[in-house]
């Protein structure tokens, strides 16, 4: 039964997961099944609540224990941090589990923990959970679990069974920063689960190809999470990173995580005003950029621009850096080309090649499907925007990029860039 | 110009289509019943719905249009939007007056009516994901989870069928407050379309959505509270947004959501 002693945990166990940035629901189908309570509807997952900072809500986000015997700098579990310290226990987090999901409340569950004893004793406990989730309270929404680093491989090919994603978490794309922050961890414990993970998902599409019906390992695949402005490396190291991961057929989402300076004490870290938001969504955009928009990392970021610019966004930052590769036609280029247009996103850019079989797409046409014309306008020839109409357009070669920049540039944006950057970035030695 | 006056039914507006051609009138403005007719109109039309006709319209459409096209009119029609009916209409005479074997016009984004029609079919899917998002459900006493919406447009018929495959073993109440019907689901048995003839002894409260007390299970009120709970300590406060908060879920879902009550 639950008491006011469930809800006191249920807080700080909330608040010790909370840093954890992976959320989504999503990438896999499964639905209703008799004598089962729950379905997952794949697509883009469902977000049942929007919290104050602006995250979804879509997982019951809740670690089993914060007590952690690691003492990783930029965590505020680590062991050395004097906090309130909870622990679930097993059939309280089963009740709440189903008690939210039956009231609409969540999609599923999201569970981690601190390590406790052995690795090995806490992967146990984890898996316990979920297996008592899919067998005793038939429970078929979503199950994300967080799988503890070192534990052995049968553990994890059991939790495997029951969930629908399970993450490891590299931290820094560089080892030597990760075994500076946390000592007792190093790049071959997140990748050696990792290339299990893989292994797995792997063996059981080949298994489901000879057995149709046989139990299904992981179907969502696998996650994964970088800090950002904790180490001093570049956005080409962290991004350089995330296209490796994304070349691994089970790695479906590469999360990036703004440093909150939870542990302001802790000479390794920077001492940061706020965390670096500007930065953190323009990653996220740079990875958009690779899964959506046919980039690839080198063309992103490179020798002379190993930090995406802050002022704008990287799709515009490649276009102001190749002006050869426009003015782009609207009425005849390819699909590929217009995506690259500044303003234009994958859905207009699949209208205008769905619209221009009937008509010449014109401008107004364009604004009306939803393309940024401010943008755009720069980079695009279309009906009335060409050479040969009386007023000469003023594309980005007949401007040049110098001058284009500061056109495009919005005060927001400016003003939230030259705010982050102001930040004291101190690396004591 | 002809002017054309419907009752507001799809019925009604395809039987127009029906009359536009059969009396070889275009173009033409579509109007509502009791609207002001314009300045200098000459005598309108009025409309009288006919199942025989609208359904042959309707066929002729089945023939034209992909399956995908059909229901985009279908669903753009429950966002019961009176902006909708001229671009609809438009559309719906431009689909007929296509040469035969030309591309399908639906996916001409460059047109003003199909596109108009296209995103207010975009908005309802919207809707209907955010009331997937969205519904909280309550318990009451005798099992029943019960869950109070009131949407911009009307689309419950398109999310019943989620909560069917969701919570298949559970009985719930989906109820519109705004249109005053809901769907109320039984574990093995179909779901029924339900209208209540007096909502004023209902057991709950039709502008909170919330269920009286004393019908009300005994533990709900606890979830409720650990639910908030939640949803506070989840937030990293040095990260405050409003502005995304607010765009994500607009306030005025808020009020039928036990978090933000």
């Amino acid at each position: 039964m639950l008491t006011e002693k469930t809800m006191e945990r249920l807080r700080i166990l909330a608040e010790s997961a909370k840093y954890d940035v992976s959320c989504s629901s999503s990438g896999t189908v499964r639905s209703g099944k008799k004598g089962m309570v729950g379905n997952t509807v794949g697509g883009v997952g469902i977000c049942h609540s929007f919290a104050d900072d602006g995250r979804c809500i879509s997982l019951l986000k809740v670690m089993l224990t914060n007590h952690c015997k690691y003492d990783c700098a930029y965590c505020i579990n680590r062991r050395s941090n004097d906090i309130p310290r909870a622990t679930l226990s097993v059939s309280e987090i089963e009740e709440i589990v189903m008690e939210f999901y039956r009231r609409n409340y969540i999609e599923g569950l999201f569970l981690s923990s601190g390590v406790v004893r052995t690795p090995d004793y806490t992967m146990e406990r984890l898996t316990a959970i979920v297996r008592d989730l899919r067998t005793i309270h038939r429970f078929n929404g979503y199950i994300h679990l967080k799988t503890i680093p070192g534990a052995t491989k049968e553990l994890l090919t059991e939790a495997g069974r029951y969930a629908d994603r399970m993450s490891v978490n590299i931290e820094t794309p560089k080892e030597e920063s990760l075994k500076a922050l946390a000592p007792e961890k190093d790049h071959q414990s997140v990748f050696l689960p990792m290339s299990q993970i893989q292994q797995g998902v792997l063996e059981n599409k080949e298994d489901r190809k000879k057995f149709r019906h046989a139990p299904r390992f992981v179907p969502a695949g696998q996650s994964t999470q970088m800090i950002v402005g904790a180490t001093q490396e570049t956005d080409r190291d962290i991004l350089t990173m995330s296209a490796t991961m994304y070349q691994q057929p089970s790695m479906r989402r590469v999360y990036y995580s703004g440093y909150i300076s939870v542990n302001t004490y802790d000479p390794r870290l920077p001492v940061l005003k706020q965390p670096p938001l500007v930065r953190e969504n323009r990653l996220y955009q740079a990875d958009w950029l690779m899964r959506f928009y046919h980039f690839s990392v080198d063309e992103i970021v490179d020798d002379a621009h190993s930090h995406l610019d802050l002022e704008i966004d990287p799709k515009l930052a490649w276009a102001l850096r190749h002006p050869e590769a426009f003015p782009v036609d609207i009425n005849t280029a390819d699909y590929e080309r217009i995506l690259r247009v500044p303003g234009i996103g994958v859905k207009s850019a699949m209208l205008i090649v769905n619209s221009r079989r009937f008509n010449r797409v014109t401008s107004y046409h364009l604004k009306k499907m939803g393309v940024v014309m401010k943008k755009a306008k720069y980079f695009i020839t279309c009906g009335e925007l060409t050479s040969s109409f009386s007023q000469p357009i003023v594309g980005i070669n007949e401007l040049h990029p110098e001058r284009l920049r500061p056109l495009l540039l919005s005060k927001t944006q400016q003003k939230r860039a030259a705010e982050e950057r102001q930040l004291s970035f101190e690396f004591l030695p | 110009m002809n002017y054309y006056i419907f009752d507001r039914t799809l019925d009604g507006l395809l039987t127009a289509v029906f009359d536009c051609f059969a009396l070889r009138q275009h173009p033409v403005t579509l109007l509502t019943r009791g609207s002001q007719l314009p300045l200098f109109a000459g005598e309108p039309h009025t409309v009288t719905t006919n199942g025989e006709k609208a359904s042959r319209v309707w066929k002729g459409l089945e023939q034209r249009l992909s399956a995908g096209g059909l229901r985009i009119i279908t669903l753009s029609w429950l966002s019961e939007e009176e902006t909708l009916y001229q671009p609809l209409f438009s559309y719906i005479c431009k689909v007929f007056r296509q040469p035969e074997g030309a591309a399908s016009i639906e996916r001409n984004a460059s047109d003003e009516d199909v596109l108009h029609v296209r995103n207010t079919c975009r908005r309802v899917l919207h809707e209907s994901q955010r009331m997937k998002q969205f519904i909280r459900f309550q318990k009451a006493k005798d099992g029943t989870y019960l869950g109070v919406v009131s949407p911009d447009h009307n689309v419950l018929p398109l999310i019943i069928d989620h909560f069917e495959d969701r919570f298949g073993d559970q009985p719930w109440l989906i109820y519109d407050a705004h249109r005053h019907y809901g769907y109320y689901h039984t574990p093995d048995e179909p779901i029924v379309r339900i209208t209540f003839e007096d909502e004023t002894t209902l057991p709950f409260d039709l502008d909170s959505g919330k269920l009286n007390a004393d019908t009300l299970s005994s533990d709900d009120e606890l979830f409720q509270q650990l639910w908030r709970t939640y949803f506070k300590a989840i937030c990293i406060r040095e990260r405050t947004n409003p502005k995304k908060q607010l765009s994500d879920m607009p306030r005025r879902y808020w009020k039928y959501m036990t978090e933000k009550n």
